[in-house]
């Protein structure tokens, strides 16, 4: 499934047309609260070198104006007002018919066919400054893998506008559920970030919960009812192969997530009613104790250099959140507003704790600072919970439900600054996505 | 017409082969009530005697009761419960072939981790309620649901406060195998 092999070629573009005498500034977006107005940009192509590279060609440009639009910073200027025909990957840009029509950028690129590949070439223009911004690029993929080309351009157009880091090519691992809301069947599937290519990992013989994705995305880790109680299972991504990982008998286990380094899972066991944090050596089985208290201790996530971990925990009467030494030992409370707060999840920059919070009978998606400073809700609904982080920090995935007996749960995403709220394509119902990193 | 009868000697089967599966949730062969509904073991229950046989299964399931209730994020027994707890107690100590799983369950009203562990510390109240009153620990077993499996399904405190509860499901296999 993962044979993907994508080869980011030399950047072999030539140097920009020479710049005209306009004196703007560089084109940038700044990903911040006082972004309300999506940049109009323009794609010119991609353009099929053959005519057998037409389909693909006009689908590549689908999944770039679609990844691009889909952030919400970007508006894309329809087609039918272009004033400049490109006709070949090597047109000059006539920056004075793209100013008219207001595209402040400009994407002219090509798609051909070599070798059995898919290889597209792309310049990235600043219009109103009249330069090209960096260098032009070229790449190449098997066929099968188009759509990730696709989003390696977009990745890269992103990139250069925002000064973010990219997040398209990456992947989403969730829940499935069909059936009536008291006997649901949950299969776990893994797709797009934008929810394409769906693979399901499971069949819907037993209840799955809460995958995790490894740091290297190729491993990931669940809660699984099939001995009857919940246990911890890894899989391979690559061969849906999985094995239980031990367990102590006559425990519940759950809520595992590797650490960044993936040699190690901070996890939940239950023992006689009492849930407390626990770490495993993956290979040796080895296990140690974090937490004591006689409180629910869940829901872990490691800060990005594997020295800490962020949890909830109940021992102050209600769920709150907590950041302790990754060894265990003293916790430190970084929660403090109104209601209860409940699956911490580390930004991948480290500056970030997403979390769900409950108050006054509504569920909302937020985000603090790891000091529990600057908290933000972003959402609120009937009921939002368990927050996922884009690769570069700047989206937040989660599971919405819908109430009542005909209820069912949809993942939507909204991006940090609380804008672009908006439902992901799922084939059907689907709960507990977890982001992957960035693919190589 | 030889057929007809073949299927349905294959349908009921299939029911018992749900009744010893520990994952009840899992096959997807689930009714109201715990495991397998108000009379939870309600296969063995035809086979054996009705509610009104003190020796049955359904007796315990539903006679006695084998599900209690709780408070909104709470695992403290009810004086209600504490009262059909004590029946089950007594029904356990003189059916001793019976094992039981106590299942742990929560309204949707949390998120789904937590919801797992509070399920686990309303089964364990259960459990360790049922020992006090004598039964044996090493023929009982908790699990949780967390919010997994509601009974009722829509989503006011009507139906939230039947979702909060610990169903005692009994059987003649061993304990959680």
């Amino acid at each position: 499934m993962m044979r993907f092999v994508l080869s980011l070629l030399a950047a072999v573009m030539l140097a920009p047309i020479a710049a005209t005498a306009q004196d703007s500034e560089p084109l940038h977006i700044e990903i911040t609260d006082g972004v309300i107005e999506p940049m109009p940009f323009a794609i010119a192509g991609f353009i099929p070198e053959t005519q057998e590279a037409g389909q693909m060609a006009s689908q590549i440009t689908q999944v770039i104006s679609s990844d691009l639009t889909g952030t919400g910073l970007f508006r894309e200027i329809p087609k039918s007002a272009y004033i400049q025909n490109v006709s070949s990957f090597d047109t000059p840009v006539k920056y004075s018919d793209w100013q008219a029509i207001n595209a402040q950028a400009l994407v002219v690129g090509s798609v051909g066919m070599q070798g059995g590949k898919v290889v597209v070439k792309f310049r990235l223009f600043d219009v109103f400054s009249g330069q090209q911004m960096g260098d032009g690029q070229q790449l190449a993929a098997s066929p099968a893998s188009w759509r990730r080309l696709a989003h390696k351009v977009s990745d890269v157009i992103y990139s250069r506008i925002t000064g973010e880091g990219p997040y398209f090519d990456s992947r989403v691992v969730f829940v499935s559920e069909s059936g009536p809301k008291d006997n649901r069947q949950k299969r776990l599937a893994v797709m797009d970030y934008d929810g394409a290519n769906v693979t399901y990992l499971t069949d819907a013989s037993t209840i799955v919960l809460a995958p995790r994705f490894s740091r290297d995305g190729t491993k990931v880790l669940f809660t699984t009812f099939e001995t009857g109680f919940p246990r911890i299972k890894m899989l391979d991504v690559a061969t849906a192969s999985a094995r239980l990982l031990p367990e102590v008998p006559g425990t519940m286990t759950f809520a595992p997530r590797f650490s960044p380094d993936g040699t190690k899972i901070v996890y939940s066991m239950e023992q006689n009613g009492n849930t407390d944090l626990w770490m495993m050596n993956i290979s040796s089985g080895q296990t140690q104790r974090l937490t004591t208290s006689p409180a629910i201790e869940t829901s872990p996530s490691f800060s990005p250099d594997g020295s800490r971990i962020v949890f909830e925990s109940d021992r102050s009467g209600t769920q709150q959140l907590y950041i302790m030494p990754a060894s265990g030992g003293d916790a430190t409370r970084i929660s403090f507003g109104d209601g209860r707060y409940s699956t911490p999840v580390w930004s991948p920059r480290g500056d970030m704790i997403a979390f769900t919070k409950q108050n006054q009978g509504r569920f909302h998606i937020g985000v603090m600072r790891t000091d529990g400073s600057e908290e933000r809700l972003l959402t609120s609904s009937f009921l939002d919970e368990g927050p996922t982080w884009s690769p570069n920090g700047r989206v937040i995935m989660f599971t919405r439900e819908s109430p009542g007996a005909e209820g069912s749960a949809s993942l939507y995403s909204v991006d940090i600054s609380g804008r672009n709220l908006k439902k992901v394509s799922t084939p059907g119902a689907a709960s507990d996505p977890a982001w992957s990193p960035l693919l190589p | 017409m030889n057929f007809a009868v073949k299927a349905v000697l294959a349908i009921s089967m299939l029911g018992l082969a749900a009744c010893s599966n520990p994952d009840q949730y899992g096959s997807g062969a689930t009714g109201p009530g715990g495991a397998l509904g108000p009379g939870g073991a309600g296969m063995d229950g035809v086979s054996q005697g009705g509610i009104n046989d003190p020796n049955s299964p359904a007796y315990f399931s539903q006679t006695i009761g084998d599900m209690v209730h709780f408070m909104v994020d709470q695992s403290t027994l009810t004086d209600t419960a504490r009262g059909i707890l004590t029946q089950q107690a007594s029904w356990l100590v003189s059916h001793p072939s019976y094992t039981a799983i106590i299942e742990g369950h929560a309204d949707e009203q949390g998120t789904r981790e937590y919801n797992l562990a509070l399920g686990a510390r309303r089964a364990s109240a259960v459990q360790e309620y049922l020992i006090s009153q004598g039964v044996a620990g090493n023929r009982l077993r908790t699990v949780s649901y967390g919010k997994e499996r509601p009974l009722a399904i829509c989503s006011t405190e009507e139906c939230y406060q039947k979702n909060r509860r610990a169903v005692t499901v009994i059987s003649q296999s061993a304990v959680g195998s």
